[in-house]
C-alpha cells in the first residue's frame, strides 16, 4: 500500500514535470489541443453521415451509437493521453535508452509511462465529453443502481482493456525492431472499430473483437446493459457486465508479456 | 567478500541475417565468454578492449540490464537481474554517450525527480547536493535546462545524476568520452576524490589511456570476449607500453633515416614515423640524432594507444 502511494506521487512529480515543460509554449498547446480536438471530432462526423443515409445502424439508433461512440472514444482518448507515447517505445528500444531504465529503481513500465506526457490529447477527450453529453440528454434512459454502476465503471475498464492490449502489443518492438506498425493496427485500429455497434461486422471480425482483443467489452456490452438493449446477438446478458473483469485479466495478461519481453530484451550495440 | 563476482560468465546473442527473400538465418554471436573474475571494494578498477570485445555486455549484465547467458554473477551480494531494483538503490550507472537527465529540464529539477525515484531523504539530499555541488562546479549551469547544457557541463551533471543516492558501486561507459582536455581532468579528479572520500569502487570502461593511467588501481583487458590481461597499470605499462613513437616533418621527402634506439615504421613524403623503446632512449635523444642527419621542421611524440597495447597483448597470449 505505501509501495502504491509512493508510486502515485512519483507519478504525480513526473507528470508535473512533463506538463511544466510543456506549458512553457503556450500558443503552441492551444493550437495543438484545439487540432486534436478538431481531427476526433471528425470520427463523429463519419458516424453522422452514415445514419444521413439510414434511420438505423443494426438496430441502434443515432443516440445510442453516439453513446456507445463516446464511451470508446473517451477510454481511448484517456489512455491516448496516459500511454499514447508508447508510439515511441519501438525507438526507446532501438537506441539502447531503454537500458536507462533498467538501472532504475522503479518498474520499468512505470518509466516508461511516465516518460512523457502529450497535454494536448486532451483535446480528444473534450470531443468525447461533448458527444457523451449530447447521448445521454437525447436517450431517455431508464437509470437503475446497477446501470449507474455499469456506466461508471465502463470508462476505467476501457481505459485499462486499451492500455494493455496497447502494451502487450508493443511488446514485439523487443524483438523486432520495426514494431510500431503491427502495434497501431491493433491499438488505433481497435480504437476504431469500438467507436461502432459490433453486430454490424461480420462473424469473424466480430470473433477477433470479442475474445482474442476484448474491444466489445470496452463499450459495446456495456452500452447495451445501460441502454436496456437486448443483445441482437443473442450473447449472455452477464457479457454485458463482465467489463471490468475483462479488464483485469487483460491487465495481468499484459503485465506478463511485459515481464517475458524485458528478461529477453538484448539491448542494442555491443 | 568481493563486492563483484562473475563466475564462468557468457553471453550469447542471436542474430537474424536474411537470406533470400522469406528465408533468415539464426546466427548466435557469443559477446562474452567464460569470463571470471572479482573486485573488492574501494577498487578502481579500468576495463578496456577495443570496440565490439564485449566492455558494454559485461557492464550491462553486472547492472542487470542483461541477463547472461550461463555463469554466475553476484554484485553487493545480488543476483543483477533478479533483484534489479534493489541493485539500482546501490549503484550509480553513467553512460557517456547517453543522456540519462530530462532534456527539457533544468539540471536542478532532474536531480530533485532522481531524488523521488530514489527515495533519498530530504536532508541527505541537502547535504549530498552541496558536496557535489562544489566538487563538480555545478552552481553556474545547475537553473539551466539541460538541452543547452555544453557537454562537460552536460557530463558533470550526470555524474552528480549518478551520485545522488550515494551508491556503492559506480559504472561508468566511456566516462569522458569527446570531453576536452581541462573536462577530462575535472572528471577524473572528481572520481578519485569519490573513491578515496566516500569509498565507492568505480568501474570504468574506457578508450582513453590517460584515464587509466590516472585513475585506475587494477585494469582487466577484454578481447573477443575473454580476459587477455588482469593487473595494474604499471606492469602492463612497462610489458607492453613501452614503445613510442616520434613522428618528425622533414624539409625534403627522403628515404627511411637510420637513428640509433629507433625504427622507421612508416614513411609519408616529408613525413616519418620512429618507433623507439622508452628504456633505451628518449625523445629528445632521437630529435637530436635525426636533426644531424635531415633538416628537421615540426615533431610530435604519440603515446601508445590502448588498441596497440591490446594487440600486443592478444598476439602473445595468443595459443
Amino acid at each position: 500500500m505505501a509501495e502504491l502511494r509512493e508510486s502515485l506521487s512519483l507519478y504525480r512529480l513526473l507528470i508535473a514535470a512533463r506538463v511544466r515543460a510543456q506549458l512553457q509554449y503556450r500558443t503552441s498547446f492551444a493550437i495543438e489541443t484545439v487540432a486534436a480536438f478538431l481531427v476526433s471530432f471528425l470520427d463523429f462526423v463519419a458516424i453522422l453521415v452514415i445514419f444521413s443515409n439510414v434511420p438505423q445502424l443494426g438496430t441502434w439508433s443515432v443516440a445510442q451509437v453516439a453513446l456507445l461512440y463516446a464511451l470508446a472514444t473517451l477510454s481511448f482518448a484517456f489512455t491516448d493521453l496516459v500511454i499514447g507515447h508508447l508510439d515511441g517505445f519501438p525507438a526507446l528500444i532501438r537506441d539502447g535508452n531503454f537500458d536507462l531504465m533498467l538501472v532504475r529503481p522503479k518498474g520499468t513500465l512505470f518509466q516508461v509511462i511516465t516518460g512523457d506526457f502529450q497535454l494536448r490529447r486532451l483535446g480528444r477527450v473534450a470531443q468525447a465529453l461533448l458527444v457523451l453529453g449530447y447521448a445521454l440528454n437525447t436517450l431517455a434512459i431508464d437509470w437503475t443502481p446497477d446501470r449507474a454502476l455499469v456506466l461508471a465503471l465502463t470508462v476505467p475498464s476501457g481505459v485499462l482493456i486499451y492500455g494493455s492490449v496497447w502494451v502487450a502489443v508493443i511488446c514485439i518492438a523487443f524483438w523486432t525492431v520495426e514494431g510500431r506498425e503491427a502495434a497501431n493496427a491493433f491499438t488505433y485500429g481497435g480504437a476504431f472499430l469500438a467507436q461502432y455497434p459490433m453486430n454490424i461486422f461480420d462473424r469473424w471480425l466480430r470473433r477477433f473483437l470479442g475474445y482474442f482483443v476484448p474491444m466489445a467489452f470496452i463499450a459495446y456490452f456495456p452500452a447495451l446493459h445501460v441502454l436496456g438493449k437486448t443483445d441482437p446477438l443473442g450473447l449472455p446478458a452477464v457479457l454485458q457486465v463482465a467489463s471490468p473483469v475483462v479488464a483485469l485479466a487483460a491487465a495481468v495478461v499484459a503485465s506478463t508479456v511485459w515481464r517475458f519481453a524485458v528478461r529477453h530484451y538484448q539491448s542494442a550495440g555491443g | 567478500m568481493p563486492l563483484i563476482e562473475l563466475e564462468g560468465v557468457a553471453k550469447d546473442f542471436v542474430v537474424h541475417r536474411s537470406a533470400g527473400l522469406l528465408r533468415r538465418d539464426r546466427i548466435t554471436v557469443q559477446a562474452v565468454r567464460d569470463l571470471t573474475f572479482s573486485v573488492e571494494r574501494g577498487t578502481i578498477l579500468g576495463y578496456i578492449g577495443p570496440n565490439g570485445a564485449g566492455k558494454s555486455t559485461t557492464v550491462k549484465m553486472l547492472t542487470g540490464i542483461l541477463v547472461p547467458t550461463a555463469g554466475r554473477v553476484s554484485v553487493g551480494g545480488l543476483v543483477p537481474w533478479d533483484e534489479r531494483i534493489a541493485l539500482a538503490r546501490r549503484i550509480g550507472v553513467m553512460f557517456g554517450q547517453r543522456v540519462q537527465l530530462w532534456w527539457d529540464l533544468p539540471l536542478v529539477d532532474s536531480l530533485e525527480l532522481l531524488r523521488h525515484m530514489y527515495r533519498v531523504p530530504a536532508d541527505r539530499y541537502r547535504h549530498t547536493l552541496a558536496s557535489l555541488r562544489e566538487a563538480l562546479e555545478l552552481d553556474p549551469f545547475i537553473r539551466t535546462p539541460v538541452r543547452q547544457l555544453s557537454l562537460g557541463q552536460r557530463i558533470r551533471g550526470e555524474l552528480a545524476a549518478a551520485m545522488l543516492h550515494d551508491p556503492e558501486i559506480l559504472f561508468l561507459d566511456e566516462p569522458t568520452i569527446g570531453l576536452d582536455v581541462v573536462a577530462k581532468q575535472r572528471v577524473r579528479e572528481f572520481l578519485i576524490r569519490a573513491n578515496r572520500e566516500r569509498g565507492v569502487t568505480v568501474m570504468l570502461t574506457t578508450h582513453d589511456l590517460a584515464d587509466i593511467e590516472r585513475l585506475c588501481s587494477r585494469i582487466l583487458i577484454i578481447d573477443h570476449g575473454r580476459l587477455i590481461y588482469d593487473g595494474d597499470v604499471n606492469a602492463l605499462k612497462e610489458r607492453y607500453g613501452t614503445e613510442r613513437v616520434l613522428v618528425v616533418d622533414l624539409e625534403e621527402p627522403q628515404g627511411p633515416l637510420e637513428v640509433e634506439g629507433g625504427r622507421v615504421i612508416k614513411v609519408e613524403g616529408p613525413r616519418q614515423w620512429i618507433a623507439f623503446e622508452r628504456a633505451r632512449t628518449n625523445a629528445a635523444q632521437l630529435a637530436a640524432a635525426v636533426a644531424t642527419r635531415a633538416n628537421l621542421r615540426d615533431l610530435t611524440v604519440e603515446e601508445p594507444e590502448i588498441d596497440d597495447v591490446v594487440r600486443r597483448i592478444y598476439l602473445e597470449t595468443r595459443p
